[in-house]
């Protein structure tokens, strides 16, 4: 299972920036590295089987368990690093590296940077001089097309859904898929977050929208199973490009 | 239909594969997802040295055939070209007019002048992921 991660910087390749943009490639190599649940032999692997301890692991396991650990709190618990009974931190790991990799960039001098993982971006700066990065919004129902577009300058957008590979979300409260919804878009400051209100919003189903769009600084966006979108009223989307609703 | 293959307009772009890093809090994978477990990840390195055009393989998804070539110069990746995508059915046809070239410039981090990236998913792209995750391979990027 395969995710993609694209770089998109838009500021004056300076050595600094190539060294940076190596440095972070790095990084996520070295979190598929640690995090893999794919890789028997990766830190998070040997942990969940109890072959090591946290304190014995690379010091970002820690971090990621603490951080999981407070998105189950944020959550009520729609968030679990444990929702399919082991230990499964990825639907935090993913933005969390993200997150990590643009601030590597911005850090080096990029200003303006798009850092995609499999379809969770976190934007910096502008797509190009007085305009904002745009990023279009999948369409579930109507696999190729978008549903609308979201414009912001420093921002993050993350999707949950069924639309590549089937019901593969887990209800934590049921340990079995999710069913509620066809995907969740978060958009807030960060990455780390927006994955994870995604994920828990495409657990809760109806009540994202509620617990959602209640969190400071993040909106959200779902897609029913009959395929109608809704957003609250601060959902960053384009005007005249969706049909949504205010909150 | 845009087939032609996109040169970034990015100064600088990467793109990076990591085949064993699920998205979201996952049930266990289907087979068909789990292809090639536990490899270790075949990623383009922007540091290496190939320089050629490589030839993925061709990936059967729910809408036909998908594959897709690559252009490395010195390690990096500067084209992406589709060489077969869903073209059979009207439906298939206008996912793909659409769907590919938008993963063209997701992979080649390409500037579009309406569209920079998209978040969701798309039936086409896990095909093309596959065709473009082998094509990397075979340049040994």
């Amino acid at each position: 299972m395969g995710t993609v991660f694209s770089f998109d910087i838009r500021d004056p390749a300076t050595p600094a920036v190539h060294a940076a943009l190596h440095g972070a490639v790095a990084w996520l190599h070295h979190v598929d590295a640690v995090f893999s649940t794919y890789r028997p032999d990766s830190a998070v692997s040997r942990l969940a089987r109890g072959e090591t301890t946290v304190e014995r692991c690379p010091a970002e396991v820690g971090e990621v368990l603490r951080l999981c650990a407070e998105a189950e709190r944020r959550t009520q618990g729609w968030f679990s690093a444990t929702a399919g009974g082991v230990l499964d931190p990825s639907g935090l790991v993913k933005g969390w590296a993200v997150e990590r990799a643009s601030e590597v960039l911005y850090a080096a001098g990029a200003r303006n940077t798009c850092v995609n993982g499999g379809g969770d971006i976190r934007l910096r700066g502008e797509g190009a001089p007085g305009t904002p990065w745009r990023i279009g919004i999948a369409d579930p129902a109507r696999p190729g097309r978008l549903l609308t577009v979201v414009a912001g300058r420093d921002l993050a957008v993350a999707t949950s859904g069924t639309a590549e590979r089937g019901c593969h979300i887990l209800d934590p409260r049921t340990g079995r898929p999710a069913r509620g919804l066809l995907s969740a878009t978060v958009t807030g400051p960060s990455l780390t977050w927006a994955d994870v209100y995604a994920t828990a919003a495409f657990a809760m189903g109806d009540l994202a929208r509620d617990r959602i769009a209640r969190l400071e600084g993040y909106d959200v966006m779902t897609v029913s199973p009959a395929g109608e979108a809704w957003a609250n009223a601060g959902f960053p989307c384009i005007a005249d490009t969706v049909r949504t609703q205010g909150a | 239909m845009r087939r032609a293959a996109v040169t970034t307009l990015s100064t600088a772009a990467g793109v990076v594969l990591l085949l064993s890093l699920k998205p979201h809090q996952s049930a266990p994978p289907p087979a068909v997802a789990a292809h090639r477990p536990g490899t270790s990840p075949p990623a383009h390195a922007p540091g290496s040295s190939r320089t050629g055009t490589f030839t993925g393989d061709v990936i059967d998804t729910d809408y036909g055939p998908v594959q897709v070539a690559v252009t490395l110069q010195q390690g990096r990746l500067t084209a992406v070209k589709a060489l077969q995508v869903p073209s059979d059915r009207g439906r298939s046809r206008e996912i793909s007019s659409y769907a590919v070239p938008r993963l063209t410039q997701e992979a080649l981090g390409a500037q579009s002048a309406q569209i920079d990236a998209v978040s969701g998913a798309s039936y086409t792209s896990e095909g093309y992921t596959q065709s473009l995750q082998s094509a990397l391979d075979k340049a040994g990027a």
